[in-house]
């Protein structure tokens, strides 16, 4: 894959290769994340002095359906030794997919310095780079966060249902078949935690691996995506769009891709998603 | 009430000893490294035995032996899939050789048994998606035999 800054990005800087991470192992000034969707996999040997964020538990209230608050926030920070001036490298499985989830949720803290490591997991072991089993412990630091700000990259429910009215546009990042509900039905299989099944309306269906190589996990050149996104989805930079999944995980690495990886301004991710809206009483559903 | 296959009894309790969350990791993690794919056909890799809801890409099927026991093949297409792995080789060690009958009564909750409550729904689902499979093909050599 191209350099980064020859995939033309707007935010170039916002991706950092397998190489710069491991050319910054020991920079006391980075903090390097590692977020999954296994939950066991870190423990399997993960890149050495990375510490382990753990979408179910570090980043969610444990008793609303909620994101930890500014004293949780506070309170993780310190565990992984970060202060604000501490740039975080997230990375993980599943070509960044809960990486992007963490840094969406460091964003409604503010914490802008962040990155992503190009490629994930997969990349750094196809290149055989070293993985550890020793977990890194941080003297605990003294970060003060601000209050959590939803506003400009969270949507809520009420909110999608002002979006649809006005028909604007929403990305339904989820598989073809969880978009047309036809998952939901399959016999003797667990449900998708939705009572409906089925896509928010005037939804376009852009499942979020279209924006990754799917052989080492770098994301597509801002050409392929620019075509993906505004050519044949009509979706332009200055428009207000909200991208939603199951529970707003895979929407969070489209929510990426448009906002630094193409610019555009004006994206929030409905976090409630499908497992919200294929359950609220009356919201209006197409098939 | 239904009778857990005996072998994997053996195992639930041994888990239910286990006092901490990284035993728990620890115990699983080592059976994610019993994993040995058998891909003996990839014909074998079909929709039908592919796993819904399953992030790892996990295939499921089985063979019935002379003694009407059925054995158990699984393919973990997800590298990083320690989860999957981990399940389908206790599944493996537990339920293969069993006959149909016996591994019908592999428990609903068997995930979170294995896995804990603080498993996320996603994970849950793909999880369960593999026990479901199993006791689905089960199910089929049973009405075969009816």
């Amino acid at each position: 894959m191209s350099e980064i800054k020859e995939r033309g990005y707007s935010n170039p800087d916002v991706l950092v290769t397998t190489e710069w991470v491991a050319n910054h192992l020991n920079d006391k000034s980075i903090r390097i994340v590692e977020s999954n969707e296994d939950q066991l996999l870190y423990s399997t040997g993960h890149i050495p002095g990375a510490v382990h964020v753990d979408w179910t538990k570090d980043l969610n209230d444990q008793i609303r359906r909620d994101y930890l608050d500014k004293k949780g926030f506070e309170s993780l920070m310190s565990r992984i030794g970060a202060t604000t001036g501490t740039t975080v490298v997230f990375y993980g499985d599943k070509n960044n997919w809960w990486a992007c989830y963490a840094y969406w949720v460091f964003q409604l803290f503010g914490h802008k310095n962040a990155k992503i490591m190009d490629g994930g997991r997969i990349k750094w072991e196809k290149e055989g780079r070293e993985l550890t089993r020793d977990v890194p412990i941080f003297t605990k630091t003294a970060y003060t966060s601000p209050e959590r700000n939803d506003t400009k990259v969270r949507a809520f429910r009420d909110q999608v249902l002002e979006h649809v009215k006005k028909r604007l546009p929403l990305v339904d990042v989820r598989s073809p078949q969880e978009y047309s509900g036809e998952r939901l039905h399959m016999p003797e299989y667990p449900n998708e935690g939705a009572l409906r099944g089925g896509h928010i309306p005037g939804a376009k269906n852009i499942p979020w691996a279209k924006a990754v190589n799917p052989e080492d996990g770098t994301f597509k050149p801002a050409s392929e995506l620019k075509k993906l996104y505004q050519e044949e989805n009509d979706l332009r930079p200055g428009d207000n769009i909200i991208a939603y999944c199951r529970i707003g995980e895979r929407s969070s690495h489209t929510w990426f891709v448009l906002t630094n990886l193409l610019g555009y301004k004006n994206v929030r991710n409905y976090d409630g998603s499908w497992t919200e809206w294929g359950n609220l009483v009356g919201a209006p559903i197409e098939k | 009430m239904n009778k857990i296959p005996p072998k994997l009894k053996e195992l639930l309790d041994l888990f239910s000893l286990l006092s901490t969350e990284q035993e728990r990791i620890d115990f699983l993690i080592s059976y994610s490294d019993k994993f040995k794919e058998n891909l003996e056909s990839v014909a074998q890799l079909t929709e039908e035995n592919n796993v819904p809801f399953c992030e790892s890409g996990v295939y499921v099927w089985a063979k019935q032996q002379p003694d009407k026991t059925l054995k158990f093949y699984f393919a973990v297409q997800n590298p990083q899939g320690i989860s999957a792995k981990a399940l389908t080789a206790i599944l493996d060690q537990t339920i293969s050789g069993e006959k149909p009958e016996v591994i019908v009564n592999i428990p609903d909750d068997l995930v979170y048994k294995i896995f804990g409550q603080s498993l996320s729904m996603g994970k849950n689902m793909g999880l369960s998606g593999i026990v479901q499979m199993v006791k689905r093909k089960a199910k089929g050599y049973l009405k075969v035999q009816v």
